[in-house]
């Protein structure tokens, strides 16, 4: 019957949106997503429905090709850690930018062991014999959190779709952090 | 504008729109502070680099000034951390200009450096924002802006004499560093504040 359709479809579609904020709640209880992520929502309307998944594939796609560099650059005999310094610099503005708080906060730290004056000017320590591998280890961390995020945000946007597609809307968020 | 637009009320006075000329290397902060500018009705033309925003201005003496002036941008927001030219070079290149200095310049960081902070507004900046950029940052410099602008245009209509010949400054009260500080205070004091930039 319609009447019975239509049931359903609310059902469903407050199902999703009940995960949705569930799922979303715990990505801002566990520090992945702040309230900048909030702000870049708010900038959605009907004439820009989709602003936030171009916000975020974009940041996809320039991290992945700064991880690609920062590899690329510790791979290299002679490291430049200018050149280091430079790319975390833009990652930790455009993590921050979208909201990525534990990417971001990765990048501080990298930035804080690998300084490129610090590095030359070290004494004798653990940073100076093996400042190579003081920046790999913080590389780890960065492409770990990256990875996490980039996860957990296609899953999110993924509800979105599943929700517009059953006819609901998207709840508006709020930080719970 | 799109009828769907949400409501800041993007009415269309009779006055051509505010035009905002962005400046920043990050394709995601270009992206945010388009939509930023545009939901705060405003019209943005969004560059990469402090030398093509110049381009884009007329500065390298490729375009007539009759060009520049169909071009009319009424406001420069820029990054403060590009490669090439900075954002506070750029600041100086434009308010080193007879044609450009009148146009307001605002720095955007997302290191709350107080040194830099003070070198830009000495510089001549209008104001400095700590990044993440938000919609009420934009919607406060429109306002602030858009006021401005009005005062501009009674002193110019009773002054009776084109635009850059006069070297007087609109009569706006310049931010202080700390008040500008404080209009995003909440997200400057997630990060350390550095008194000196070494």
């Amino acid at each position: 019957m319609e009447i019975g359709g239509e049931y359903l479809e609310i059902l469903g579609s407050s199902i999703l949106m009940t995960d949705y904020l569930e799922y979303s709640n715990a990505l801002f209880r566990e520090g992945l997503l702040d309230g900048q992520f909030i702000q870049l929502q708010m900038l959605r309307d009907d004439s820009n429905p989709d602003f936030v998944v171009e916000v975020v594939t974009l940041f996809f796609e320039d991290s992945q090709r700064i991880l690609n560099e920062l590899s690329k650059t510790l791979d290299e005999q002679n490291v430049d850690f200018k050149k280091i310094d430079a790319n975390v610099h833009q990652l930790k503005g455009s993590s921050s930018s979208i909201g990525a708080q534990r990417v971001r906060n990765a990048c501080i730290a990298f930035r804080s062991f690998c300084d490129a004056q610090d590095v030359e000017s070290y004494g004798f320590c653990f940073f100076v014999l093996f400042p190579d591998q003081m920046c790999l280890r913080c590389l780890q961390q960065v492409k770990q959190e990256y990875l996490l995020v980039k996860n957990k945000l296609e899953a999110l946007l993924r509800l979105e779709q599943q929700i517009v597609a059953a006819g609901g809307v998207v709840p508006t968020l709020n930080d719970v952090s | 504008m799109a009828v769907e637009d949400i409501g800041s009320g993007c009415s269309s006075s009779g006055d051509q729109e505010f035009h905002v000329l962005a400046v920043d290397d990050s394709i995601i902060d270009r992206k945010v502070i388009e939509r930023l500018l545009k939901i705060s009705c405003c019209k943005v033309t969004a560059v990469d680099s402090g030398s093509r925003a110049l381009q884009y201005l007329g500065i390298d003496g490729e375009r007539s000034s009759l060009e520049f002036d169909e071009l009319k941008v009424n406001l420069i927001i820029t990054d403060y951390s590009m490669p090439g030219m900075t954002g506070y070079e750029l600041l100086k290149k434009i308010k080193g200009s007879t044609k450009l200095r009148q146009i307001p310049v605002v720095i955007m960081s997302s290191e709350n450096i107080l040194a830099r902070i003070d070198r830009c507004l000495e510089e001549g900046a209008e104001d400095f924002l700590m990044k993440p950029v938000q919609l009420s940052d934009v919607e406060r410099l429109r306002d602030f802006m858009l006021r401005g602008g009005e005062e501009e245009r009674e002193l110019g209509r009773k002054r009776k004499t084109p635009d850059d010949s006069c070297d007087c400054r609109p009569l706006r009260k310049r931010p202080t560093p700390l008040a500008t500080a404080c209009s995003s205070t909440f997200r400057a004091l997630e990060e350390p504040v550095i008194v000196h930039e070494s």
